[in-house]
């Protein structure tokens, strides 16, 4: 299968980026997008040119490393699928594909596709924690949770972090990563304790970094994890809950 | 260090001690695990007491370095954050919950005993020591499981949703071959939960600034002086700067190295330098060549596929495995009638069936593939058919158990579990082997400590599922944290290594001097070509079975695929910036030496044990012949010299292992 590749190249953050097209004459319906671009660096090592910096580690969907925009869609076209799970076979002999890094001001550009997500893990650190420390919790058989909770809560939890819904956003909002560690932690029994603090300090870092929601839903669409739109209602109602009951908890 | 040569009082294993293999190695000298002098069960508590306190005000003038943010080194940064101590964490991932644990699936390991199936900790030290083939510590073991019971209260207190029953309490079930339900579980995600919760609980550290993160920086050396482990070089991978740090303990947590096999189940990433450069500065390397080889991986489907790609071992509860009694019977499987189908783990071990350990069914796999009996587009793999368990359970029962397992299958290969049977093969998992540590997890250089899996503790020749994430957690969370302060102790009141000093200095001119050889090579081929090559050589000689009259052929293309390496190695680009390709030609350069080592053990240890199946050494069943009068023991590897007379040949140790509450005992799945 012949396909044109349109790549977004820039050698550092202080120099202008543009897109380069390439051609691959051999891609093949079952190679997934990354394994595309393995064979386009290949192709360019051969040409002794520098091949395209772009980030993966598990390959597999669940370590959240690897994110690209395709086409204008962050991981590519098939819906809740990341990168590394998005295959050849959605496209057509012939068909040019553009690919771009994630799109957002909160995720600077590092090189060609790899940019700057330490802007997500700087809201966890804000408080998308639970202060409970090394040999102090207590029995998780005397704590109920419901099966139904737990389930839930991992519905939630199961986000893996690649950024997707924020690039996805038109306003580069960090909405649904944020809701679905809000809601994830409040639906733990040692979670609720601090459930009033977190939503507080979380959504400040989040404000401060990235931007705002207009309930536009791309982001649910891009979640490589399926992490539910209403993880963006929780966001509000836990917003609203602190600031009411001005408690920790 | 030290060392006696061939001298050395039982001349352990040295029963094949042939001319060749006196010529690759040097049989070293009885080294000592350093283990309590109580009974295997009360060891630890033992050991617990005698350990040196540091007081809770001293505790900030320690810096600690932690290499490595997976479950075992995110948790031994954080509870040493959490404890006082300053902590410096460093991982080449962007961000610390990117580490490879993530990617685990079926469930951790706690003998919490619970129920009333008869489960206790002594019975988890016997299956793990079983299993492990006894070639592990015994009195590790019990520290594994004593610990184990509260692993699973801190990790759900600190974030993990573990699955629940109806009446509110932890879900447990039955993995990988043993006969009770230990194994706590996450859907499919247990290692993502515990991996984000542990990065959760290492960010409330940074938070509180007793952990500073440096991330994306990559380890390349290991700084000792006088004997001492005292820091490490690391490469910035976007700036591509050089720089030390110095501390006064180091703590390495960076995950296993089967990725030396090319294409494993491990992230693309992963790699051994942090180990092999330790090893190189003094650490001693255990048994290298144990190395686990996963039945049930998705087979390679092109030449372009990237990885490998696990398929849960639980999918073994319900599914059958088969290949067809014709060779080459390339007919759609839907089509094959039973009497034309072989399920050959069944037909050769009828008590344990599809459910034979992880290392016998490997075997079997790859012995009908290579007998002719493939299938799938390259006939590299067998079937597992869920034909059997849709009649008798129904197809939503199974969709339940299995859904996002059959989704992934779905998703990589685009055929329907649910109507197709899947096609699997072996693939390289896991490595047992790694740096050699004490019961306290410090390595043969002072100051330098081990968790996780590039530790070789507790799995022996042959890991049990969900014994891994187990061990990561307990030794970050309640090992390392009371072993490395016992050790910092005795150090109150000195300073860590200035950084102009010689020692210092000079290991970061071997770095750079390291860096500048790789970017001037011959520019003839990429690193992949020869991670590529490698991974075939391993492939070819050293998985599932290792032939002793092949092995020193294995060794010799090593060699010389190491010496085409440094000619031909082509590296675009420079090393000021973020340059991939510069990263892996350095990890591939590693590789290639530990290569020879993993081969040179497989040829040295002269039995099979676990995974380490030696074509000399089989019961007359076929299966693994252990040798427990000569090899009851870890083989510590230690550098070479450099000058005298074993010069440039590695030197076995031997740590005895003594097993008091599991006596030693051949292991039967007939
Ligand atoms: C697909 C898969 C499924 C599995 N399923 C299970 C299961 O169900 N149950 C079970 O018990 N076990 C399972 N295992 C095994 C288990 O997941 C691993 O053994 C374990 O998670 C390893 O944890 P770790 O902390 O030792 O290393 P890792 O999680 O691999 O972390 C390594 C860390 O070290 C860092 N690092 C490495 N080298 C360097 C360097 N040179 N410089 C800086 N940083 C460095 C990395 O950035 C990373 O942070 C599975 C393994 C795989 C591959
Ligand atoms: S590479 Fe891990 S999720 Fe894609």
């Amino acid at each position: 299968m012949r396909l044109i590749l349109e790549v977004w190249r820039q050698e550092s953050p202080r120099v202008p980026g543009r897109l380069e097209a390439y051609e691959i004459t051999d891609a093949r319906e079952e190679m997934s997008l990354l394994e595309l671009l393995d064979r386009l660096n290949h192709q360019l090592v051969e040409e002794n040119q520098e091949p395209v910096a772009f980030e993966s580690d598990c390959r597999e969907g669940i370590c959240g490393t690897c994110g690209i925009d395709v086409n204008g869609v962050p991981h590519g076209p098939e819906n809740n699928v990341p990168a590394c799970g998005q295959h050849v076979r959605s496209f057509a002999d012939g068909d040019t594909v553009r690919i771009e890094p994630f799109r957002a001001a909160g995720f600077p550009i590092i090189r060609d596709l790899i940019v700057d997500r330490t802007g997500l893990d700087r809201i966890i650190q804000a408080g998308g924690t639970v202060a409970v420390d090394a040999g102090t919790a207590t029995d998780a058989d005397t704590l109920l949770v419901t099966h139904e909770q737990a389930e839930a809560a991992l519905d939630f939890a199961a986000c893996i972090g690649c950024g997707a819904c924020v690039s996805a956003c038109p306003n580069g909002a960090a909405y649904l990563f944020t809701g679905a560690k809000l809601q994830h932690l409040a639906l733990m029994p040692h979670g609720k304790m601090e459930r009033g603090k977190r939503a507080r300090s979380m959504i400040a870092q989040m404000e401060h970094e990235f931007g705002p929601c207009s309930q536009i839903g791309e982001c649910a669409l891009a979640c490589p994890a399926g992490v539910p739109l209403s993880a963006i209602a929780t966001l509000n109602k836990e917003r609203l809950r602190a600031l009411l009951r001005r408690k920790d908890n | 260090m030290t060392h006696e040569s061939a001298s050395a009082p039982a001349k352990k294993g040295a029963a094949m001690a042939s001319t060749d293999l006196d010529a690759l190695r040097v049989v070293g000298r009885e080294i000592d695990g350093n283990v309590p002098d109580a009974a295997p069960d009360a060891a630890w508590d033992d050991r617990k007491l005698h350990y040196n306190l540091v007081n809770p005000s001293n505790r900030r003038k320690f810096t600690v370095i932690v290499v490595g943010t997976g479950l075992a080194g995110a948790a031994a940064a954080a509870a040493l954050g959490e404890l006082g101590y300053n902590v410096e964490v460093f991982s080449f991932h962007d961000v610390p919950r990117r580490a490879h644990s993530v990617a685990a699936q079926g469930g951790i390991n706690s003998p919490r005993a619970r129920r009333v199936d008869n489960d206790s900790i002594e019975r988890f030290v016997k299956d793990t020591v079983k299993g492990g083939d006894y070639r592990g510590r015994e009195v590790d073991a019990f520290r594994l499981g004593q610990e184990g019971v509260r692993v699973i209260d801190h990790m759900q207190a600190i974030g993990a949703p573990f699955a629940r029953e109806y009446g509110g309490q932890l879900a447990n079930r039955s993995f990988g071959g043993v006969q009770v339900s230990r194994t706590y579980y996450t859907r499919g995600q247990t290692g993502q939960q515990l991996e984000i919760a542990s990065a959760h609980a290492l960010s409330r550290q940074v938070a509180a600034g007793t952990c500073h993160l440096h991330s994306r920086q990559e380890m390349l050396d290991l700084i000792v002086k006088d004997g001492r482990a005292r820091g490490i070089v690391v490469r910035d991978l976007v700036s591509g700067t050089v720089r030390a740090m110095t501390a006064h303990a180091v703590v390495l947590a960076t995950g296993g190295y089967g990725h030396i096999y090319y294409k494993a189940t491990l992230a693309k990433n992963s790699n051994a330098t942090a180990i092999w450069r330790a090893y190189k500065r003094g650490a001693y390397f255990a048994n290298p060549a144990f190395v686990q080889i996963h039945p049930t991986a998705l087979p390679l489907m092109s030449q372009w596929q990237s990885k490998k790609i696990l398929m849960s071992e639980s999918l073994r509860n319900d599914g059958r495995i088969w290949a067809p009694k014709a060779k080459g019977d390339d007919r759609d499987p839907n089509l094959i009638p039973d009497a034309q189908r072989d399920y050959f783990l069944e037909r050769r071990y009828p008590a344990f069936g599809n459910l034979v350990p992880r290392d016998v069914a490997s075997r079997n796999i790859r012995e009908r593939i290579e007998a002719g009996y493939g299938v799938g587009p390259l006939k590299n793999a067998v079937y597992l058919d869920f034909r059997d368990a849709i009649d008798r359970l129904g197809a939503k029962l199974v969709r339940e158990r299995y859904s996002n397992l059959f989704d992934m299958y779905n998703e990589q290969t685009g055929e329907d579990p649910f109507t197709t049977p899947m096609r699997i093969a072996p693939s390289v998992h896991f490595t047992m082997g790694g740096l050699w540590s004490d019961y306290d997890m410090m390595t043969s250089i002072p100051g330098l400590f081990v968790g996780g899996e590039c530790g070789w503790g507790y799995h022996g020749a042959n890991r049990l599922g969900a014994n891994s994430l187990l061990s990561g957690c307990v030794d970050g969370w309640f090992t390392l944290p009371y072993s490395v302060p016992s050790f910092l102790a005795g150090q109150l009141g000195e300073d860590v290594l200035p950084l102009d000093d010689p020692a210092v200095r000079q290991t970061v001119a071997d770095v750079e001097g390291r860096i500048a050889r790789l970017l001037g090579g011959g520019g003839v081929h990429p690193p992949d070509y020869f991670a590529e090559k490698l991974g075939a050589i391993l492939d070819r000689y050293a998985s599932v079975s290792r032939d002793p009259a092949e092995l020193p052929d294995a060794i010799g293309q090593i060699r010389a695929l190491r010496e085409q390496f440094w000619r031909d190695i082509k590296v675009i680009g420079t090393g000021d910036r973020l340059n991939q390709e510069l990263e892996t030609a350095g990890r591939v350069a590693d590789y290639l030496e530990l290569a020879e080592l993993l081969v040179l053990d497989a040829l040295d240890r002269d039995e099979s044990a676990g995974a380490h199946f030696r074509t000399d050494h089989v019961t007359e069943d076929g299966e693994a012949m252990r040798d427990d009068a000569n090899w009851t023991f870890v083989s510590a590897w230690e550098a070479p010299p450099e000058a005298g007379p074993g010069a440039g040949k590695p030197i076995r140790n031997y740590e005895p292992l003594v097993f008091k509450a599991v006596p030693l005992q051949q292991r039967n799945y007939k």
